[in-house]
């Protein structure tokens, strides 16, 4: 037989029209090109221009139509017929939706409007939903952060003024050794994988610090499989070895930090810790050439060490000589670090050395010349190539704001941070630390009927900024910014339930959440959470949680808690704003912005929930959102408020094109033609920096000059990093008695210990309390690269690549209990037990085991057939998880949480296996089999799609 | 059965970087919705949302462990048709519908011709053929045959939608054949190798291997540790960190 050869497409367009938007398959926002062909989406590729991902585009965002396309849509407004849970529903108008949401709201609105608990998910249009909830009036507002990662957030911008993700990046061009510690593919997604490929391309040496060795850690020139938790202590002892031999940027510390600050040395006053300052408040330090003390001045150069002679007599040190004291104590050498860590104290030692090798004997110079904020002139930029990248392993404990903190600290002291190589802050930060906005919630901002006088999230500097009344109660719902989590800079969406539910600290009349499933895997104690969405008062018959709306495109485990469901489009439906306001996609070269435009109308009766918003904002006569006659004020929704809405004139939710014609950039009169210019740009704006400001932001004149142009910054002031950090020390006085606004004595000696102003290490509080032998395994979840939380189980193609979990174990531990693959063991927490099958591996922690996150579907969710593998074999580790802490003395119990941020700490999870019998080869707990929602299609048997694509033969 | 043409001076095929995979998928997905409209469509899927999703692949990543302790490493390892010189798929098709290209080597299902007889896919010892039982004939990966020829895309795009989507940039595509090629230059620096040379297909794919690692069996000249130099000192602790400052 010879071969008949038919011709291949030498001329096919891709589609009949091309349409550019946004990625919303994770948080990334990769900038995405949808081809459209007869009315369907034919293919969506990374967007070549697009400053997030350059074309390139992952698993999940190639998956992005069968994400359209689910079945499990919802398709009109639901309202509660069965009881809460039973996923009974009728369907109804969106007139009644509005009118029943408005009716609800209205009368918590015209009472209490904190009975109003308003907290979205995954939302990336928090510019305008924390902004909705103070025209309100509640402070009863978060979205994830709290879950997710506020532990990054705030150690970083109390710190440096940034972050990582969203507020800065690994110079990838140019660093020489990078460090990353607890990352799988939590964020961000595309940018890592871009630099890592580079970065091993230019023969960079890259070492991954986590307890499991899948995904960047395989690719990795050094692997160390750290213990859970101890992060914090390795750096402190990589910190105890740079000092003792002398291996620190003493130039950057003395002039870019507080490292020469005096700091009052004068224990038992009310100001002992704090810094030493002038009547103009400024911070003095102890000249280096005179010996003088002085004010922190462009002209001075601090001495680091010895003792000052303050002027009101009393004696003062150079915060820099309290940290060299508290890391060269043997307490954190590496022979001590290495019995927590697991890590051979050589190790320690090694990477150490090489950290000092990297930074200082061979630097980064670029020869341009800048001008730094004293005006002292640098012929050339020289950076120290190390840098580091921290995520959800370092957040995710109880200790994690002070070992993220360390990190920070230990790129500070080798002098790297936004020096070429090193760490690079992403405009709009590096912003003043911390950012000079405060929560709003205390009692006079809060009045029936008005707004809230402030946004209800913000950075506290000190125990007055705290919402708590007179007596230490807290004033939110969640408890965020009360002494039991000072700097909550996110919120606690994981206690809002709880809370709620308990009526700690008062009962609310209705939780209204968006795109957060928090009846399955965005929620800790997820039974135990299910239980308190359906309980009701056994006297009344009302349900402890009286109402619940809830948005969200998808038939996901929540809706079925829900008494009115508000169904949300796909992200390939609807216009959005990705804003600086925002979690900006800027990267350290430019600032960007982007939106979302509708790419295909929606087939079913359902609205952005922005839009639904903003109508329901109109009809409840919300200030922002009318004008003075009542009517509504955006009446073309959210595309009419991300044009029009400003924050103080000229500052709107975009910053390109501003201005009548589009001329101005960053801030600028409104451009009615604002959202057409995007779209003529490929949906995104970028405004890039100057050559001369692209380092030493911080303290470069050109970039803060920059900044303010732009309206990232009041005032071209520099940001001196906070190695001490004097508001931790405010609270650690206040809980020490100091000061008007003190703790109620029962968090008196937890408030003392943990607002350390220097980085400290404790184990994670759970391990603590159960102590190693009942539980002497460490549990974590991670992220698989292809899929990104529950989104990804209705998707047909990301569910072939994920469609049910293993808890992976190390062989040997393995062997020690006669576990085989494939074995079905029980997993067993203080707090529960699960039943799930076992995979072996070689690349893990001997201590710990860990699954992929958020596999496991209830059964019945997201339009999955009966039997699907991810309710049978797919299983949650959530279950385990407790959401509170064991009793304290007293009874009290405290959230799961870091005591600073109150960042969820489910990765403090401590467990044991055991052999479970084979019988019901099925995972448990088996939640009970939910409802479909009404009006959902059919689930197909074939998918053949794209054949009516299908181009030449 | 199916004769092979003369051997062609082009062999257009992809390079995989082993050393910098991290396993995302990327790849695997990317192929799949190109080719879910493309020359091949659909990519036929089972029970998409059923008790256990069954569908067609042209590229699939295994991820397996190799070697234990300090040596061992996690390998990420994509897979798809490595488009041989001498592809007994083809040479076992009764009907002429597996073929390899004379001008570009590449392997390809005539869908008109093929029976569903599921010879070639028993000839392949990679795993690289996918039947769609739905459809009723083998499918398999074209290597972008209607995207690197087409010309209605841009250039820069006329590349394999796995390569071209790749974030680590672990894809490479180029003709093989051309010993002066990007690609062949790529495989003769990083030692790239055939898989399986012993079952004597001729594979045009390579792979390249891991790079050394610089870990604490191979590090070599760098210096164990720093030195220490804090002690207690006449001037006064830590007197040192002033003396460090450029005055």
């Amino acid at each position: 037989m010879t071969q008949i050869d038919p011709p291949i497409a030498r001329n096919q367009p891709i589609g009949d029209e091309v349409k550019f938007t946004t990625c919303y398959m994770c948080a990334c926002r990769c900038g995405i090109k949808v081809h459209l062909k007869d009315g369907g989406i034919r293919f969506i590729e990374g967007n070549r221009n697009h400053p997030v991902n350059k074309g390139v585009l992952c698993a999940k965002g190639s998956a992005g139509l069968m994400q359209h396309y689910s079945p499990a849509r919802l398709q009109k407004p639901l309202l509660r017929v069965g009881p809460r849970g039973s996923g009974e529903f009728r369907e109804i108008e969106w007139d009644e939706a509005l009118a029943l949401a408005t009716q609800w709201l209205g009368d918590i609105r015209r009472t209490d409007p904190r009975k109003l608990a308003f907290f979205t998910g995954r939302d990336q249009s928090q510019a305008l939903t924390g902004w909705w909830a103070s025209q309100f009036g509640t402070p009863n507002y978060a979205a994830h952060g709290g879950f997710c990662s506020v532990n990054m957030a705030a150690a970083g911008l109390y710190t440096i003024g940034g972050s990582f993700w969203e507020f800065g990046e690994t110079d990838w061009d140019l660093t020489r050794y990078f460090l990353m510690f607890g990352v799988a593919e939590d964020h961000d997604s595309n940018p890592i994988k871009k630099g890592l490929g580079k970065l091993k391309g230019r023969g960079a040496k890259f070492v991954s610090v986590n307890p499991i060795r899948t995904g960047y850690s395989a690719i990795a020139d050094e692997w160390i499989g750290i213990k859970p938790g101890t992060d914090g202590l390795f750096v402190m002892a990589l910190i105890h070895e740079l000092l003792r031999a002398e291996r620190v940027d003493a130039d950057y510390l003395a002039r870019y930090t507080n490292a020469g600050w005096l700091v009052i040395d004068d224990p038992g006053a009310a100001d002992h810790g704090l810094f030493a300052r002038n009547d103009k408040g400024e911070p003095l330090v102890r000249d280096l050439e005179t010996g003088e003390v002085t004010a922190f001045t462009p002209t001075v150069a601090p001495r680091l060490s010895g003792e000052a002679l303050l002027p009101d007599g009393r004696s003062g040190v150079p915060s820099f000589t309290l940290l060299a004291a508290r890391y060269l104590d043997p307490r954190y050498s590496p022979d001590r670090a290495a019995t927590e860590t697991g890590i051979p104290a050589e190790t320690i030692r090694r990477i150490a050395a090489e950290l000092a090798q990297a930074a200082f004997d061979a630097p980064v110079i670029i020869e341009q010349p800048w001008t730094d904020w004293a005006g002292r002139r640098h012929d050339r930029m020289v950076g120290r190539p190390v840098s580091m990248h921290a995520m959800r392993g370092i957040s995710a404990h109880s200790n994690g704001f002070h070992t993220c903190r360390a990190i920070h600290l230990l790129q500070t002291l080798l002098g790297s941070i936004d020096t070429p190589g090193g760490f690079r802050y992403e405009p709009p930060f590096p912003r003043p630390i911390p950012p000079a906005i405060k929560p709003a919630g205390h009692a006079h901002q809060i009045q029936a009927g008005k707004p809230l006088a402030g946004p209800p999230l913000g950075f506290p500097t000190g125990p007055e900024d705290l919402l708590v009344e007179a007596d230490g109660t807290p004033r939110r719902i969640d408890k965020a910014f009360s002494w039991e989590a000072p700097l909550a800079a996110h919120g606690l969406l994981h206690l809002v339930i709880r809370n709620a539910w308990s009526g700690d600290p008062y009962p609310i009349d209705t939780l209204f959440l968006y795109m957060a499933n928090m009846s399955w895997n965005s929620s800790m104690n997820t039974s135990g959470v299910m239980q308190m969405l359906v309980d009701q008062d056994p006297e009344t018959g009302d349900y402890k949680i009286p109402r619940i709306i809830y948005s969200d495109a998808y038939a996901s485990e929540m809706v079925a808690y829900a008494d009115l469901v508000l169904p949300d489009t796909t992200y390939l439906e609807r216009y959005d704003c990705i804003s600086l306001l925002d979690r900006p996609i800027s990267n350290a070269e430019a600032a960007a912005d982007a939106i979302r435009q509708p790419i295909v109308k929606p087939d079913r009766d359902v609205r952005p929930f922005q839009d639904v918003l903003i109508d329901l904002g109109a009809r409840l006569g919300l200030p922002g959102l009318v004008k003075p006659d009542g009517s509504p004020r955006y009446p073309g929704f959210y595309p009419d408020y991300i044009v029009n809405h400003e924050r103080k004139p000229g500052f709107g939710l975009l910053a390109g094109w501003r201005g009548a014609k589009g001329e101005d950039h960053g801030t600028g009169p409104i451009n009615p033609g604002q959202l057409d210019a995007y779209i003529d740009n490929e949906c995104f704006w970028r405004a890039h920096i100057p050559e001369e400001a692209l380092y030493f932001k911080h303290s470069n004149r050109a970039y803060l000059d920059w900044a303010v142009k732009m309206g990232f910054l009041d005032k071209a002031e520099p940001v001196t990093l906070q190695v001490y950090s004097e508001p931790l020390q405010r609270f650690r006085l206040a809980a020490q008695g100091h000061g008007k606004v003190q703790p109620p004595d029962e968090h008196r000696a937890r408030v003392e210990r943990y607002f350390d102003p220097l980085p400290f290490w404790y184990p994670p509080f759970e391990e603590t309390d159960v102590g190693p032998d009942a539980f002497p395994l460490s549990a974590l979840t991670q992220r698989p690269m292809a899929m990104y939380h529950s989104w990804g189980s209705q998707n047909a193609w990301l569910r072939q690549i994920h469609g049910e979990n293993r808890l992976h174990l190390h062989r040997g531990l393995g062997q020690e209990l006669g576990i085989a693959d494939d074995d079905w063991i029980y997993v067993i927490s203080n707090h529960g037990r699960i039943k799930v099958q076992a995979k072996l591996m070689e690349g893990v922690n001997r201590d710990t085991v860990w699954t992929w996150n958020a596999i496991g579907k209830q059964r019945g969710a997201w339009n999955l057939a009966p039997g699907a593998k991810e309710s049978e074999r797919g299983f949650l580790m959530n279950h385990l998880i407790n959401d509170l802490l064991p009793a304290r003395d007293g009874g009290y119990r405290y959230a799961n949480a870091d005591p600073v941020t109150g960042q969820a700490a489910w990765y403090d999870l401590r467990v044991r296996i055991e052999k479970a019998p084979a019988e019901d080869e099925v995972s448990e707990p088996r939640a009970p089999m939910l409802a479909l929602p009404p009006g959902l299609p059919e689930r197909p048997s074939v998918l053949r799609y794209g054949v009516k694509f299908r181009g030449l033969k | 059965m199916t004769s092979l043409p003369p051997p062609g001076a082009k062999r257009l095929g992809l390079v995989i970087d082993l050393d910098i995979c991290v396993g995302c998928h990327a790849c695997a997905v990317n192929c799949k919705e190109w080719n879910s409209g493309g020359m091949a469509a659909p990519l036929t899927d089972l029970q998409p949302y059923g008790v256990e999703p069954d569908g067609v692949w042209f590229n699939r990543v295994h991820t397996f462990e190799a070697g234990e302790g300090a040596t061992g490493r996690t390998v990420h390892f994509p897979r798809s048709c490595l488009h041989c010189a001498e592809p007994d798929c083809v040479t076992v098709c009764p009907t002429g519908a597996s073929y390899k290209r004379a001008e570009d080597g590449i392997v390809l299902v005539n869908e008109d011709l093929c029976i569903g007889c599921k010879l070639c896919s028993w000839a392949c010892p990679y795993g690289a053929r996918e039947f769609d039982s739905d459809a009723g004939v083998m499918k398999k990966c074209t290597l972008c045959a209607d995207r690197i020829y087409n010309e209605a895309l841009e250039e820069v795009d006329r590349v394999p939608a796995c390569v071209a989507t790749c974030p680590v940039s672990a894809r490479h595509f180029g003709d093989l054949g051309d010993p002066q090629s990007e690609v062949s230059l790529l495989v003769a620096a990083r030692g790239g190798y055939d898989l399986m040379p012993e079952m004597g297909y001729k594979p045009t794919n390579k792979y390249l291997p891991p790079r050394p690692r610089r870990d604490q069996t191979t590090c070599g000249a760098a210096p164990v540790a720093l030195a220490p130099v804090v002690v207690a000192e006449a001037d006064g602790f830590l007197g040192w960190i002033d003396r460090l400052l450029s005055r």
